[in-house]
């Protein structure tokens, strides 16, 4: 188990390399910081000897090793838009993020696992054909759509409920505004929550029925049926378990996912967070700040799956022996 | 005419048959094909010239909503720059099916090709290439395609990128969904390769390449099949996504997407058929393209590769 963990560790640190190549390479290849710098009454000559006190002469490897080194230490450059590190404009707009997916996790939780086992049990009855039914439109029905229905229907025409913006913010500890303490807040967040779960929770919900339907044709479902255990116990308790393991495998995957559709939902919903400032970094060319977006997406991305993988290896004796693959 | 009772004769079109679903949807995405496909031919606008375009149309409402300045020659209303709605999506429809079935090409090509040489030639080789899959599937398709455009856009430009959006989004998507084919055919490759044809193949002594290419990859066929039209759906997902978020093409080149990023800006003033009926196709398209899918699937039941 130790090695297990030590080979997944490794592979992980390898992937931020990787990512830290990617993202020099883009920092490198737009935008030129010399000229973001100096004016234009600067000469060549002035420029040439900045572009050395820079270090922007030394080749490629010498320079990435200084921006890893620089990442390590939380520095990956400046916003020039905010004017700011780029990491503090990132860490300023995480809580709104992060408070969006968690109640749409939650939302998914709630609702995938009861809706996806009724469908799996009772596969022939009309709310599991209703459901499935309605979870291929589901994913049919791209995110930014949902998005814009919601807010014709619930912001314009019936004036119900605010479209953009995240209202009245509590402070409930340095640097975290949160909205879930107003009601003015959570009213802002309840269209954008729906939005985002309309597209995660088909997925969970196909997936969990699929997983659920082909564990109740194993034979130790079987067996336990001939034992005589109580159906409940059998459905809840022997199937249910070995449903949700690939469901966490795929949920770690998932969270990919859910966080590009935070770029779309936020971008509609002018939500203030990672999402839609990235967007905004595009259009402004900040570089700066999109390299510093994606390596912390990145870094979630990883951490995530190596813990999700861990916990796998550490229930599932038959990953961690599989030579790691 | 060999081929067409070749086709009338199969399992597959027999069962296809007794589907009302797959007829349906079989039905509805055919139309909106020729429909879009044909869009020169039955429209009455032609958005591209600049010349038929009046600024003073834009934003009229659909003729049946009984409004002042509902225009008879409009018939779902106009678009912010005076464009004829229908015409204006069917054309856009015809992009944003161009840029999915391109995008399943060079996917399914990269995909077929490494999943192929990962399968059969296994090792080290397998390994970096499954992990290299890997971890670009845990980063999600949509993010991988949102990263590389909006690079495209930092290097090439605003004004070039748009010239070759096109070409460009073929690229991006093509190369951010290429591993669900590499594992769907490694996985099938695997399964194969130890069966007896392959080993009478290399007891005769056909190279390498000729049994890879003529032997095993055709009978992985079947759950490539079965994935391409996720993938096609998928493909035009993305490609409305980021034309969305403005990474995709154009005004002056409506997608889908685009038409209804443009029919956003103007929602709060109450004109919602920008973006409905660009919308409305959106769904439809994809909806009856994964149906579709959802039949091929139960009716081939091929071990797709899971997790």
């Amino acid at each position: 188990m130790f090695a297990f963990i030590i080979r997944r560790t490794l592979q992980a640190v390898f992937v931020m390399l990787v990512i830290s190549v990617i993202g020099f390479a883009i920092k490198q290849s737009v935008g030129d910081p010399v000229r973001e710098i100096t004016g234009i009454s600067v000469s060549v000559a002035e420029r040439d000897a900045l572009r050395d006190k820079l270090g922007l002469n030394d080749s490629f490897p010498v320079q990435w090793l200084r921006f890893v080194k620089g990442a390590l230490h939380g520095d990956l450059g400046n916003s020039f838009k905010y004017k700011k590190p780029a990491v503090q404009v990132i860490l300023s707009k995480a809580p709104a993020t992060l408070e969006l997916v968690i109640t749409t996790s939650l939302l998914v939780v709630l609702l995938s696992i009861p809706i996806g086992i009724y469908a799996a049990i009772h596969s022939k009855s009309w709310w599991a054909r209703l459901a499935m039914g309605g979870s291929i439109i589901g994913v049919s029905i791209p995110v930014f759509l949902t998005a814009i229905l919601l807010i014709y229907v619930f912001a314009v025409w019936l004036q119900w409920l605010p479209s953009f913006g995240r209202g009245e913010l509590v402070e409930i500890f340095p640097g975290w505004k949160s909205g879930f303490f107003t009601w003015n807040g959570l009213a802002h967040l309840l269209l954008p929550t729906v939005s985002l779960t309309s597209i995660m929770l088909p997925l969970f919900i196909r997936l969990i029925r699929a997983e659920m339907t082909e564990t109740l044709q194993t034979e130790y479902v079987k067996y336990a049926r001939a034992r005589g255990l109580r159906e409940s116990r059998i459905l809840y308790v022997h199937a249910f378990k070995n449903t949700l393991l690939p469901v966490i495998t795929v949920g770690g995957v998932q969270l990919g996912t859910l966080i590009a559709f935070t770029i779309l939902t936020e971008t509609v919903f002018q939500w203030g967070g990672m999402g839609s400032m990235f967007i905004k970094a595009v259009e402004d060319a900040d570089t700066s700040l999109m390299v510093a977006y994606l390596v912390f997406v990145g870094l979630i991305f990883v951490v995530v799956n190596t813990v999700v993988d861990v916990i796998y290896g550490y229930v599932n004796p038959m990953i961690r022996t599989g030579g790691g693959k | 005419m060999k081929l067409f009772k070749k086709i009338t004769a199969s399992n597959l079109f027999y069962n296809f048959l007794r589907d009302p679903m797959a007829i349906g949807s079989a039905t509805v995405l055919l139309f909106l094909l020729v429909a879009s496909f044909g869009a020169p031919l039955f429209t009455s606008h032609n958005p591209y010239d600049q010349t038929t375009i009046d600024i003073m149309d834009a934003e009229l409402p659909p003729i049946w909503t009984g409004a002042a300045d509902a225009d008879s020659r409009f018939l779902l209303g106009t678009d912010p720059q005076g464009r004829d709605m229908l015409s204006t999506m069917l054309y856009g429809m015809r992009v944003s099916v161009l840029i999915g079935a391109g995008a399943v090409v060079l996917q399914s090509l990269i995909g077929i090709i490494i999943g192929l040489i990962a399968g059969y030639k296994g090792g080290r080789l397998e390994a970096l290439l499954m992990r290299l899959a890997d971890v670009q599937l845990s980063f999600s398709t949509y993010m991988v395609a949102i990263f590389i455009s909006a690079v495209f856009q930092g290097i090439f430009g605003m004004g070039v990128y748009s010239d070759y959006a096109l070409g460009l989004l073929i690229l991006v998507i093509g190369f951010a969904e290429w591993p669900q084919y590499a594992r769907t055919v490694r996985a099938s490759v695997m399964a194969e390769k130890n069966k007896e044809y392959v080993e009478a193949a290399r007891v005769i002594g056909l190279p390498q390449r000729r049994i890879m290419f003529r032997h095993i990859l055709p009978n992985t066929m079947t759950p490539v099949l079965v994935i391409s039209t996720v993938q096609m759906a998928n493909a035009i997902m993305s490609e409305a996504a980021l034309s969305f978020i403005g990474l995709g093409m154009p005004p002056s080149q409506p997608s889908l997407g685009s038409l209804i990023k443009s029919g956003f800006d103007y929602i709060a003033s109450g004109s919602w058929w920008i973006s409905l009926f660009p919308g409305i196709a959106l769904v439809v398209l994809i909806l009856s393209i994964n149906l579709l899918g959802d039949w091929l699937r139960d009716y081939l039941n091929p071990k797709l590769y899971k997790d």
